[in-house]
C-alpha cells in the first residue's frame, strides 16, 4: 500500500490519517473532501486514479492544513514520527510540507524502524529538507526539476531559493547536476528529473532519457510535476522496480497531457482526467502489444 | 541502507551542519536587535539572540538567529514595525545571495518566468496570471489558488500573503515578471 504525507492549502484542514476514496464527489479522507488540484492534491489525484486503474489498493494519507505558517507541518511531522510504524507500506510518498531538519531526523528514525522499510519516495519541501538533513542518499527516488536538479547539486544551498549562480539551472546542465548532486551524496538512490527531458539515473549516471511526445506547455502548468511523482510513486507501491516505475510514469504524463491538448492556461484537472487512459496505454505498450506513438492522433479523435 | 551506516560514510556533522535551516537577520544596531526580539517572540517565532559569525562585517554584535524557511513571514512582521534588517541569510552560508537569475520562456500568447525553483505565466494580452508551478513550501499550493485567474493589477502580492523562501521566490518572479510585460 501506497502512504502519502503532505499538506492541503487550507488554514482549516485538520490532522487526519486514513484511506483516501475517489468518488463521484472528489477525493475523500475521513470524510473530509480534499480539495484543489495543487500540490499534494494534485499528487494524490494522479496516483489514485492510477491505483483503481491497476486495482490496487487505495493510497492512505497523513494529511493536514498548512499555507506556509508551518504550524500544520510540525504537527504532521509530530504525528507521522508516532503514527507511521503502526501500518505496514511498499512505499512511502512524502511532499508539500515546511523543511525543518530536526523534525525530518525523527521522522527518519521513525522510518528506520519499520520492518520491512518502505520505499522512501520525496518531492517538495520534504526533498529539501531530506537534502539538508544530509540523508539523501537513504532515499530511493527523488523527483525534483531543473531548478531544484540545481539546489541538490549545490552543496551549500539550504534551500533552491540560495542556489548559487553558477550552477546553471538550465535544462541542458541536467546530467552535470545529477553528477555533482551525487559526488556531494546530495541524491537519493534514483533521480527522476522533470523537464522538457525526463531523466532517470543512478550514482552510475544517466539510465533513461524520456522525450516523447514533447508538450511544451505542461511546464507551465501547475502540478504536473506532482502528478508525475503521483503517477510514479503509485507504479513503485504495485510493485514495479523503480527505474521501470519511473520510466513508464514520465511517458504517462506526458501522454495524458498530449490528450488534453492543453495551453499553458490549461487546468490541471483536464491532465488528471486523461491518466487512466494513458496508464493503460502505456501499459501495453510497455508489455510489448502495441506501438503507441502512432496511435496517439488517433485518441484524440 | 542503515541510518549509521549513511552516517558513518558521511563527514562527522558538523555543528553549523544542524543549523542549516537556520537563517540570521543582521541590523544596524543593539537597539532594533531587541526591538526585533519582542516582536518576533510575540509573534511566536523560535528565535534565539547570538553574536554574528566572523563573515558577517555590518551591523552590531548581536544577531538573531531565525527558521530561514520563514523568512517571508518574518520580514513582514519586522516591516509592519518600521523595522528593517541590514541581511537576512542562511547561517551556514551569510555569503550566499539569493538567486538573482531570472528565466523568461515565451510561448507566444503566454509568457513564463522562473526564479530559482519557482514559475508564473501570464497571458500576455490580458496580463492575467494562468498558472503558478514549482516549489516546495506549503505555501506555494496556497499562492497558487490565490493568484491564479488575476490580472498582475489585482492579484494579491505573494510578499503580502506568502510566508516562505518560495513565497519569496515567487514574489521576485512576480516582479520580474512586471518588467517583461512593461517592456512589451
Amino acid at each position: 500500500m501506497l502512504a502519502v504525507v503532505g499538506t492541503i492549502p487550507e488554514a482549516d484542514f485538520p490532522l487526519v490519517a486514513g484511506p483516501v476514496e475517489l468518488g463521484d464527489r472528489g477525493m475523500v479522507i475521513q470524510g473530509r473532501k480534499i480539495g484543489g488540484t495543487r500540490g499534494t492534491p494534485a499528487l494524490l489525484a494522479a496516483a489514485c486514479t492510477c491505483l483503481e486503474t491497476l486495482r490496487q489498493p487505495v493510497p492512505f494519507g497523513f494529511l493536514v492544513g498548512d499555507t506556509g505558517l508551518g504550524r500544520g507541518s510540525e504537527h504532521l511531522y509530530e504525528y507521522v514520527t508516532r503514527h507511521l510504524g503502526e501500518k505496514a507500506f511498499s512505499a512511502i510518498a512524502f511532499h508539500y510540507i515546511l523543511p525543518m531538519v530536526d523534525w525530518h531526523n525523527r521522522v527518519f528514525f521513525a522510518l528506520e524502524e519499520m520492518k520491512p522499510r518502505p520505499l522512501l519516495i520525496a518531492d517538495a519541501g520534504f526533498m529539501y529538507v531530506a537534502k539538508m538533513s544530509g540523508l539523501a542518499p537513504a532515499y530511493d527516488l527523488f523527483t525534483p526539476d531543473a531548478g531544484e536538479m540545481a539546489f541538490l547539486a549545490d552543496e551549500e544551498a539550504p534551500h533552491p531559493f540560495y542556489t548559487r549562480g553558477f550552477i546553471l539551472h538550465e535544462e541542458n546542465q541536467v546530467p552535470d547536476l545529477i553528477a555533482r548532486a551525487y559526488a556531494h551524496d546530495n541524491a537519493s538512490r534514483y533521480l527522476l528529473v522533470k523537464g522538457r527531458i525526463d531523466y532517470v539515473a543512478d550514482k552510475s549516471g544517466i539510465l533513461a532519457r524520456v522525450a516523447d511526445p514533447t508538450i511544451d506547455a505542461l511546464e507551465a502548468i501547475g502540478g504536473t510535476g506532482d502528478t508525475l511523482t503521483g503517477i510514479v510513486s503509485a507504479l513503485i507501491a504495485a510493485g514495479y522496480d523503480i527505474v521501470t516505475a519511473a520510466i513508464i510514469a514520465t511517458r504517462v504524463n506526458r501522454v495524458a497531457g498530449y490528450l488534453a491538448q492543453p495551453t499553458p492556461a490549461t487546468s490541471l484537472q483536464e491532465i488528471v482526467d486523461q491518466i487512466p487512459g494513458a496508464l493503460q496505454l502505456i501499459l501495453q505498450e510497455h508489455q510489448g502489444k502495441k506501438e503507441i506513438t502512432s496511435d496517439l492522433e488517433s485518441c484524440l479523435r | 541502507m542503515s541510518l549509521f551506516n549513511i552516517w558513518k560514510r558521511k563527514k562527522a556533522p558538523s555543528p553549523a551542519g544542524a543549523l542549516i535551516d537556520q537563517g540570521i537577520l543582521v541590523f544596524a544596531n543593539t537597539s532594533e536587535v531587541i526591538r526585533a526580539e519582542s516582536l518576533l517572540k510575540t509573534a511566536g517565532v523560535p528565535i534565539k539572540v547570538m553574536g554574528p559569525p566572523p563573515e558577517i562585517q555590518s551591523g552590531c554584535d548581536l544577531v538573531i538567529q531565525f527558521p530561514l524557511m520563514r523568512k517571508l513571514e518574518l520580514l513582514r512582521i519586522l516591516e509592519e514595525n518600521r523595522l528593517k534588517p541590514l541581511q537576512a541569510v542562511p547561517v551556514t552560508g551569510p555569503l550566499l545571495k539569493p538567486v538573482d537569475l531570472f528565466q523568461v520562456k515565451d510561448f507566444g500568447r503566454y509568457l513564463m518566468v522562473r526564479a530559482a525553483n519557482m514559475k508564473l505565466t501570464v497571458d500576455k494580452e490580458t496580463r492575467v496570471i494562468v498558472n503558478v508551478s514549482g516549489g516546495g513550501c506549503p505555501d506555494v499550493p496556497y499562492l497558487a489558488y490565490r493568484l491564479v485567474g488575476q490580472t498582475l493589477e489585482q492579484a494579491p502580492r505573494p510578499r503580502d500573503i506568502g510566508h516562505t523562501v518560495c513565497g519569496y521566490a515567487l514574489e521576485l518572479a512576480f516582479e520580474e515578471m512586471e518588467r517583461q510585460c512593461s517592456r512589451s
